[in-house]
């Protein structure tokens, strides 16, 4: 280790990193005086002084308009990440324990499902959405977040499973195991840690989504990030109410940044660096 | 023996539902969306339950690429080049930097690791209304300076009309020859010093013929479009890359500081014994080594830009001219203007460009699975 002196080196990373955690910050600080200022205050040129008196009202407004675009998205996220996860669970177990003549080519071909531009699908998705009469509603998004959400939830389990060693299967084998009992006896248990990072990752992802939503879904159904956009999207907006919408958009994925940080990044990790 | 082929079964079988549900909705829905490209299917009707669609075969794609009135997916498709290559500059650039600082564990080290990335579990529609707000004329950033004494910007970060870099598309061909010609030119100066003949070789002989092509032989070149249309680096998307930057560079800082992490402490000592600089260290041992991480940090990055559409429609709104990307276009082209077979040939060169980049690299993933 290095002894801790002041050095010009020192000074230099120090005043870097502090420079740029505040150039970081300032949307965060800037949504949060706009919010808890009241509309006659939010003026260009005092954007960013603190408020004189604080308008604790336009959290409460903004939660009277994005109510239900919170409760559909709670819905959508809770159903989809569920599903996805658990069918990510089995495809990694088979993708990573079970090989089969072609496994690999079939993998490579689910992850491409993961990069595609999600236009590309869009109105063949619509089309078969209003067959199968599921067009608008929150069911129809789930689905379709079930269905693209496999590579990833796939691949993460599949890393994940990839440490777990063969000899275990194969004692579990020996004792008469078959392919279901090793899941839920030997797999499965071990497998908490792989359920955290998949879930956490495909919630922020199935949160944070628009396209779909906007497509896809009727106005009753929106999911809050369409609700917000309608919030802000007006061209004479008094500010502190989409802030305030922003601030309670990004609190469930922020929470879990902020106290699950760790699963968060392996998560993003499992995207794109291999084990 | 024969327990065992059942297991072998089941867990086929367990797989089976994915692969149908990938196979349709992945690859079928592809081959649907490329059909309907090739259809005329829009306008009065279209949205009924068997719209009528006749074949006409490539006549969307040459409306986009030549039409009269298909100016506007000509500039989406310049401002999509420019998004992606000022969103690869910005977020590997200010990434790496911000990794190299925290690689010498400064105290606070997990503090500001959280602050460089939380951006990153936002929503492009809570950034996007953000940034809104702070790139406003009068306000927000451009009043930043007047804090330290100075004057306030008065640049209009997201409604310039300016543009910069302004070419004419009939010169299309011409361009992007040159284009070439100057990459494969800088890759072979770079390559020089290791290896000059195969530099040579492969990269500047090709590079000095390609440029020399066009520019001497230039005007035997077809003109891409029948009349002069200028494009250019709208002014306008700077704003939108700069909040793009900002959500995205802490994302590769986390690749780099876990690529940093994965380097031991050994070889790092023996850099340092062996008389390297902390420069050189970064530059000679430690980003080499990474180069895995840069190539996936820039095809997820691409990946990204390509889908731009959030960010982009909470700025500035979907149909700002300024500010358009195909994502977009697309969009408004199918559930706004109903001319789905238009909207599915936007699509389809959005996922051809985006092919060209994820195939290769799937392709050498796979190669390496194999391998290891």
């Amino acid at each position: 280790m290095h002894a801790r002196r002041i050095t010009p080196g020192s000074i230099f990373v120090y005043g870097t990193l502090a420079v740029l955690a505040i150039l970081f910050l300032m949307p965060a600080y800037m949504a949060l005086v706009t919010a808890l200022k009241f509309p006659a205050d939010i003026t260009l040129p005092t954007a960013w002084e603190l408020p004189a008196k604080f308008n604790w009202s336009s959290f409460s407004d903004a939660i009277d308009l994005l109510k239900p675009n919170f409760v559909n998205s709670m819905i959508l996220t809770i159903s989809a990440t569920a599903l996805s996860t658990v069918l990510g669970s089995l495809n990694g177990y088979v993708f990573s324990k079970w090989k089969f003549r072609g496994s690999e080519v079939l993998f490579t071909l689910f992850l491409f499902g993961m990069f595609i531009p999600y236009q590309v699908i869009l109105i063949p998705l619509f089309q078969t959405l209003r067959a199968m009469n599921l067009y608008g509603g929150l069911p129809g998004l789930i689905l379709a977040h079930v269905v693209y959400g496999l590579p990833i939830t796939s691949l993460i389990f599949r890393n994940f499973y990839a440490q777990i060693p063969t000899a275990l299967i194969e004692s579990g084998r020996l004792d008469g195991a078959g392919f279901f009992s090793i899941y839920t006896r030997i797999v499965f248990p071990l497998s908490v840690p792989g359920f955290v990072v998949t879930s956490l990752w495909q919630f922020t992802q199935v949160w944070n989504e628009f396209l779909w939503g906007i497509c896809l879904t009727r106005h009753a159904d929106n999911p809050i990030t369409v609700g917000l956009a309608q919030l802000a999207g007006g061209q004479a907006v008094s500010w502190n109410l989409p802030m305030a919408g922003s601030i309670m958009a990004a609190i469930p994925v922020l929470a879990i940044y902020i106290f699950l940080g760790r699963y968060f990044i392996r998560g993003l990790l499992a995207g794109s660096v291999k084990e | 023996m024969r327990e065992a082929s059942l297991d072998r079964l089941k867990a086929f079988l367990t797989l089976l539902p994915s692969i149908v549900l990938v196979g349709v909705f992945v690859y079928g829905f592809i081959g649907n969306t490329v059909w309907i490209s090739l259809t005329d299917w829009g306008g009065s009707g279209s949205l009924a339950v068997d719209p009528q669609k006749n074949y006409v075969g490539l006549a969307n794609y040459a409306e986009l690429f030549t039409g009269f009135l298909a100016g506007g997916f000509r500039q989406d498709l310049v401002n999509a080049v420019f998004y992606s290559v000022m969103l690869l500059a910005g977020a590997i650039g200010l990434g790496m930097f911000i990794a190299i600082l925290l690689d010498r564990k400064p105290k606070g080290e997990d503090v500001l690791r959280t602050i460089f990335l939380y951006p990153m579990s936002l929503s492009f529609i809570v950034s996007g209304t953000i940034w809104r707000w702070l790139l406003a004329p009068q306000g927000g950033v451009n009043i930043l300076p007047t804090y330290v004494g100075l004057d306030p910007l008065t640049f209009e970060w997201t409604s310039s009309t300016k543009a910069v870099l302004e070419f004419n598309w009939q010169n299309l061909f011409q361009i992007m020859l040159y284009v070439a010609a100057f990459i494969l030119i800088l890759v072979g100066l770079w390559a020089f010093r290791n290896d000059p003949r195969k530099a040579l070789k492969r990269w500047l002989g090709p590079g000095i013929v390609i440029g020399a092509f066009a520019w001497l032989g230039g005007s035997i070149l077809p003109q891409a479009l029948f009349m002069e249309e200028t494009h250019g680096f709208n002014l306008a998307t700077l704003g939108i890359i700069m909040a793009t930057v900002w959500q995205y560079a802490g994302y590769t800082m986390a690749l780099y500081l876990a690529g940093f992490n994965g380097i031991s402490q050994d070889l790092r000592d023996a850099a340092m014994l062996d008389g390297a600089s902390e420069v050189a260290y970064y530059r000679h041992v430690a980003i080499p080594m990474l180069k895995p991480i840069t190539i996936s940090a820039v095809i997820i990055l691409s990946h990204i830009s390509l889908k731009m559409f959030d960010i982009i429609f909470a700025m500035t709104g979907p149909d700002n001219a300024q500010t358009g990307h195909p994502a977009l276009n697309m969009y408004l082209t199918t559930f706004r203007a109903n001319d789905f077979a238009r909207g599915a040939a936007i699509a389809i060169v959005l996922f051809l460009v985006a092919a060209m980049f994820i195939v290769p690299y799937l392709v050498s993933q796979y190669r390496q699975r194999k391998r290891g």
